[in-house]
């Protein structure tokens, strides 16, 4: 199997895995989904340089070619602007959480789904 | 020529300093933090007298030479975005101060001068990445300004705004990696040059990656199906707050216009006027649900924020044919736009303290305190919100009309812009006689201690779109320069390359 081929499913994984975390109710699931989502970003960005092996990232006289640095150089600012929003998430979900009660994205309380359905049956 | 960092540097400085623990939430740190605003304001203008000569200035961070470094970039646009934001901000800062929000929670004056550190940089850059930098220090200022002053129901709204936003940073990364990725620059100018050369073969990545990153700013913008966080997250915060955030629908505004015209414009090929097709439906949909909300609102805020997703629509509608003359018309109506959002705010806000039980829920309540005057206030945010004469949303409204009138899609346009104007009409008459006319119980409500009601920052508010409207016609010269600057790219690429420096 190439890399290619490996990167290219590793960011369809955690991008799918993301989006379906990401659209669940409660905060948790969320907040892992968006970090699932940003590490498919950040897989993305690095590959957007081409994937090049054995290569400097900076000139040298001796290397063949070299990578581009710059996608390197985006991952890193985008890492740090995904883990500080991530811990502002989580401490923002719990806070959300301990103030209203519920863990439900929409701060709405959670209906008792089982009494939701017996709702159903009987109407 | 340095004067382009200012309106970055002064607030990053500033907010650094108010939060040292000397100035925060002191007396020293209000002056701080309304000295940096003045300055900043001072700094706007200078750059406005700059740009207003058509020259294009250009500022590169640590002297590296264009494609490969940062690069600040004052044009007309900018200058006028920039000058904007700083009258905004003065207002919105002293009406803060007055009404003592900013010592209701920690930290205010850092977290709004780090706001107004990202949408000053989001206006000046010539970066992708870099806006994509600056709009992620201006959202986590504004998820820290949204929750300012607490409250249960700000958590449950500030959650769902900072997952949107969150994902909507998401995409907009997705989206400068697939550019990155065909074109192998950043540099908006560079990478211009680079669109319009493209092989066929990259073609449709380029088209991906411009529909993405229009989509990405429409959300920003709350373009109709991605307006749905807007209503909730803007009438739950504090209405300074509010007033300063009808601002940050119009950076969306701002980088449509901005990436359309200069990157995605007509030397492109085929992704020329990419988002055209659909921009416009879009823009008329939220228009009309704008207004319906606003007819359909219980709260004055909520019917604010209704309000700026009508406007913004408006300003969309002008916008997305991508044509020069209704880009005319677009950069007159946009000012009066984020002015009218930040009065109508404003004013919920002094009519709340005023009616103290009531606060701003349109029910009818006791006479209160100011009544005359806030009921001034409010005839003329009405009337600025639905763009009725004699204030500048009227004109702007008709500028928009006559422009649009020789598109194929004009009866749409004509349409939806009169039937929202009936509607707005409709709902803040609505609005107006509940608060004010309709009474319930016979004795004044006593004004609570404490609460003051300085209503002279929204009179300033009134001032400036009495200026706006006043001075139509240099202001809507202005437009015409600045459309002119907008679609012809060709100076703007000169001046960000120095290809003017080098070809002599």
């Amino acid at each position: 199997m190439s890399v290619e081929f490996f990167v290219a499913s590793a960011i369809g994984v955690l991008m799918a895995a993301g989006i379906y975390l990401v659209l669940r109710g409660r905060t948790f699931p969320v907040v892992l989904g968006l970090a699932m989502l940003s590490y498919a970003i950040n897989a993305f960005l690095f590959a957007m340089g081409r994937l090049a092996v054995n290569s400097p990232p900076i000139y040298s006289a001796d290397a063949p070619g070299y990578t581009d640095p710059l996608p390197q150089a985006l991952v890193l600012t985008a890492i740090v602007i995904s883990f500080g929003m991530t811990a502002f998430v989580v401490v923002l979900a719990l806070r959300s959480y301990l103030e209203i009660g519920t863990d439900h994205v929409d701060g709405e309380p959670e209906r008792d789904e089982a009494a939701a359905r017996r709702g159903d049956d009987g109407a | 020529m340095n004067l382009i960092m200012a309106p970055i540097l002064v607030p990053a400085v500033v907010a650094a300093l108010t939060v040292l623990r000397i100035s925060r939430n002191t007396r020293l740190g209000r002056y701080l933090s309304i000295g940096a605003t003045v300055l900043t304001l001072a700094s706007a203008l200078a750059l406005f007298a700059q740009a207003s000569g058509g020259a294009i200035h250009t500022y590169q961070l640590g002297d590296w030479p264009a494609p490969f470094g940062i690069v600040l970039v004052l044009d007309r646009l900018a200058a006028l975005m920039v000058l904007l934001t700083s009258l905004l901000a003065l207002a919105v800062l002293a009406h803060a101060v007055l009404t003592g929000l900013d010592r209701r929670g920690w930290h205010f004056h850092p977290l709004f001068q780090f706001q107004l550190l990202g949408l000053n940089g989001a206006f000046l850059t010539g970066d992708l990445f870099n806006l994509f930098v600056f709009f992620e220090v201006l959202l986590i200022a504004s998820y820290g300004l949204l929750l300012h002053g607490q409250g249960a129901q700000r958590l449950q709204a500030g959650v769902q705004y900072v997952v949107v936003n969150l994902v909507g940073s998401i995409l907009f990364l997705i989206a400068v990696g697939i550019l990155y990725g065909v074109t192998g620059t950043l540099n908006m100018a560079d990478m211009a040059l680079r669109i319009a050369q493209a092989p066929a073969g990259d073609q449709p990545l380029i088209r991906v990656g411009a529909q993405l990153l229009t989509a990405v700013f429409a959300l920003k913008a709350a373009l109709l199906p991605l307006h749905l966080w807007l209503p909730r997250a803007y009438s739950s915060t504090s209405a300074p707050v509010a007033a300063l955030f009808a601002i940050l629908t119009k950076v969306g505004v701002y980088s449509i216009l901005r990436v359309t015209t200069l990157v995605f414009g007509a030397e492109a090929g085929v992704v020329a006027w990419a988002p055209s097709g659909w921009m416009l439906p879009a823009a008329l949909l939220s228009l009309l649900a704008g207004f319906i909300g606003v007819l359909a609102a219980r709260r004055l805020r909520v019917l604010a924020a209704f309000g700026v997703i009508g406007s913004t629509g408006t300003l969309l509608a002008a916008v997305a044919p991508f044509d020069r003359a209704s880009t005319v018309a677009a950069l007159y109506y946009l000012p009066h736009s984020v002015l009218a959002g930040a009065l109508m705010f404003l004013t919920a806000d002094l009519i709340g303290r005023a009616r103290a039980e009531e606060d701003d829920r349109l029910v009818p309540g006791r006479p209160f305190a100011r009544e005359g005057q806030l009921s001034l206030l409010f005839l003329l945010a009405a009337i600025a919100l639905a763009g009725l004469p004699p204030l500048s949303g009227f004109v702007g409204k008709l500028l928009i009309l006559s422009a649009t009138a020789v598109l194929p899609a004009a009866p749409w346009i004509w349409a939806a812009i009169l039937l929202s104007t009936f509607l707005a009409m409709l709902g803040l008459a609505r609005a107006g006689s509940v608060l004010f006319w309709k009474r319930a119980g016979g004795e004044a409500s006593e004004r609570p201690r404490g609460k003051a009601i300085p209503t002279a920052p929204a009179w300033g508010v009134v001032v400036l779109i009495g200026l706006l409207t006043a001075l139509a016609g240099p202001a809507t010269r202005y437009a015409e320069a600045t459309a002119g600057q907008l679609f012809a790219p060709q100076a703007y690429i000169a001046a960000v390359l120095g290809i003017e420096r080098t070809a002599p």
